[in-house]
């Protein structure tokens, strides 16, 4: 599904070059789980940011189901943004002057989907992810994992074959982190590629595949043995 | 995105910051209050104007004492003449080739009794001319009877503003009143056409021109109207009447002859300053506006850069981006000059109510060019802002960070 070839990014930051991304080689598997780690600064959130076309690499290809990314045009690659990568970032993001259910549409109010079908759709993901009561609560009259759990319903309101969280817990106690963790990963047993940077090794044993970072580098990259063959849905 | 789903989303942002909101409706309300209400008054005042002097059409001229003309200014309407046009001023005048006819003209206010009533009414002091000059109709009964100017006639013609006011609903045709310490027999009532103030006569009493002499205590005219005959030529008639006067005056030039060309020329170029001042403070408020909505912009986009780098994420392009602050900019705008619009026409309607002589009438011009000023200048100064942050990287706009990409 997912095809990174010698990707490179390069900060320069007074006179000396980071290299983010050192010549990553990467392949991910559609429906697959998998969790990044490594020491702060490793490149993480950059691979994060690539995978969602939130950032263009340096050099290098990617290729989202066959396509190629890097050649792509900033308006196809906010459509793509759109139809097939859901983010959940850290901080949530979510919009503080719009109600959860707001929120959640947005993705949709951005492309034009007629409200009655945002309303059904909306409501069924609510009632999914037991949010139902707090629709008309606006963040601020939210709980830290009632937030991202609004964040994950927007991420995948509009189905996306790809999910990126970017340290989903990292605000979150360890209980609502767990809750957080769970809904993840029963959207990926749905099908969704999963992603998930994590500072807690605990959290990213849970995922199949496990990667490690280090200077822009992967360093690891291992498989929980209970998942059965790496190449099986590749 | 829908155009309903982009309004519900500006909205949200609008109300949420109601102060700056209406800080920039009531600045382009104000400058399109001011566009509609100046170029309403402008245009009444040329409206004014114009149905003023269309009663005396083109042929007639505007003889008055006093010579003024060289300065090239608005002619002389008060009329502190040197030298006074007689009575038998008038009749030569009467006698001149080109003259179809020559109407006298004194004017003052006179206090003016019936039984227990009495008002101060302006009045006429005129001949039969006058109403065939003015195209005058009667009401009741007839106009003042042709005689020698130099007889003071015992009779008057009033207008039916003035018989309402003193004679209610009493018969007055064939009643005496008492103008100054002379009494007179109403012989008619002017047909009210509801003209506009200055030259109407519904609010009138029109006494013989002798009479009024008697009653003013002048020889002088106030004015003398004069109706080119037919076929004659403007141009000639009035050098005739100019030749005549100073011949008359002992070669003295102490008369101004105008015409209504002449006229209207002064007035339209004054109206026309006007109308050029009131553009320029219609601009100076709009862009004024423009600024503000400008500057707000900017700050907006600065405040939502995270928003802005989140609604990238979630796959706004950034044409959209770019469309979300120029509509949002583009609503304030036009709800600031509807409101402009309404107050603009009411304070109108208000005055039109308070005066209702005055003609008010918004040219669609304005309407429009203050419409499309508006608008146009909200979208010229919110492009600036609204690209930067449409340029934004969505990482760094994410980070909350303002970096031009
Ligand atoms: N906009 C930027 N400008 C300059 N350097 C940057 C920028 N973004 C990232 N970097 C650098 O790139 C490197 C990788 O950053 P990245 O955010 O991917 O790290 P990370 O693995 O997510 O770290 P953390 O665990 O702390 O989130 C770091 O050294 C960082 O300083
Ligand atoms: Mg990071």
């Amino acid at each position: 599904m997912i095809v990174l070839e010698q990707l490179c990014k390069t900060y320069h930051l007074g006179g000396e070059s980071v290299h983010a991304l050192d010549h990553l080689d990467l392949q991910i598997a559609a429906g697959d789980y998998l969790s990044v780690m490594g020491p702060s600064g490793s490149g993480k959130s950059t691979l994060l940011n690539m995978l969602g076309l939130l950032d263009t690499p340096d050099s290098g290809h990617y290729r989202l189901e066959q396509q190629e990314m890097s050649a792509l045009g900033e308006e196809q690659r906010a459509q793509i943004r759109n139809h097939k990568i859901g983010f959940v970032f850290q901080a949530y993001h979510l919009i503080d002057r719009l109600n959860a259910r707001e929120n959640i549409e947005l993705p949709l109010i951005l492309t034009g989907v007629p409200p009655r079908e945002r309303r059904t759709r909306v409501d069924e993901l609510l009632e999914r992810l037991g949010l139902s009561r707090h629709a008309a609560h606006h963040p601020h009259q939210l709980s830290g994992g009632q937030r991202q759990r609004v964040a994950i319903a927007r991420a995948v309101i509009r189905r996306p074959a790809l999910l990126l969280a970017d340290e989903p817990t990292g605000n979150l106690d360890s209980h609502s982190g767990a809750e957080v963790i769970g809904l993840l990963e029963e959207l990926n047993g749905e099908g969704i590629t999963l992603l998930v940077v994590t500072h807690d090794p605990a959290m990213g044993k849970r995922a199949r595949r496990q990667l490690w970072m280090q200077d822009g580098q992967l360093i690891s990259d291992t498989r929980n043995r209970d998942s059965g063959d790496p190449d099986a849905n590749r | 995105m829908r155009t309903a789903d982009l309004i519900q989303f500006n909205l949200h942002l609008l109300l949420r910051q109601w102060f700056r909101t209406l800080m920039i409706l009531l600045a382009t309300a104000v400058g399109v209050a001011a566009v509609l209400l100046l170029t309403g008054l402008g245009e009444g005042a040329r409206r004014f104007v114009l149905d003023e002097f269309s009663l005396l059409g083109q042929d007639t001229l505007i003889l008055l004492p006093g010579r003024k003309e060289t300065t090239g200014g608005l002619p002389p309407l008060t009329g502190e003449g040197t030298r006074d046009i007689t009575l038998d001023d008038v009749d030569a005048l009467s006698r001149l080739p080109g003259i179809e006819m020559v109407a006298p003209l004194i004017v003052g206010n006179a206090q003016v009794y019936v039984g227990g009533r009495n008002r101060e009414i302006v009045t006429l002091g005129t001949s039969a001319r006058f109403f065939e000059l003015r195209q005058l109709s009667m009401q009741q009964g007839q106009a003042l009877p042709d005689i020698p100017l130099q007889q003071a006639g015992a009779v008057c013609v009033i207008g039916p503003e003035v018989r309402r006011e003193l004679f209610g609903t009493q018969r007055a045709l064939g009643e005496w009143i008492r103008v100054g310490d002379r009494r007179f027999r109403v012989i008619g009532i002017v047909e009210d056409r509801g003209e506009s103030l200055g030259m109407d006569v519904s609010n009138q009493v029109i006494l013989p021109v002798a009479s009024a002499q008697q009653i003013f205590n002048t020889q002088g005219m106030f004015r003398v109207l004069l109706k080119v005959r037919a076929g004659a030529s403007i141009e000639r008639s009035r050098e005739r009447v100019i030749e005549l006067m100073q011949q008359r005056h002992g070669g003295e030039r102490d008369v101004t002859l105008i015409t209504q060309d002449a006229l209207l020329g002064a007035f339209t170029d004054i109206l026309g300053l006007l109308t050029l001042s009131v553009a320029a403070i219609a601009a100076i408020s709009l862009v004024v506006a423009g600024i503000l909505i400008m500057n707000i912009t900017l700050i907006s986009v600065s405040q939502r850069t995270a928003e802005i780098g989140l609604l990238k994420a979630l796959g706004a392009s950034a044409a959209l981006v770019r469309l979300l602050f120029i509509s949002e900019a583009l609503m304030l705008s036009a709800f600031g000059a509807l409101i402009g619009i309404i107050s603009g026409y009411a304070l109108l309607w208000l005055g039109h109510s308070i005066w209702p002589q005055f003609p008010v009438t918004v040219p669609l011009w304005a309407l429009s060019g203050s419409l499309i000023i508006a608008l146009g200048v909200a979208t010229l100064f919110a492009w600036l802002p609204a690209s930067r942050a449409a340029r934004l990287a969505p990482v760094q706009a994410l980070k909350g960070e303002v970096h031009d990409a």
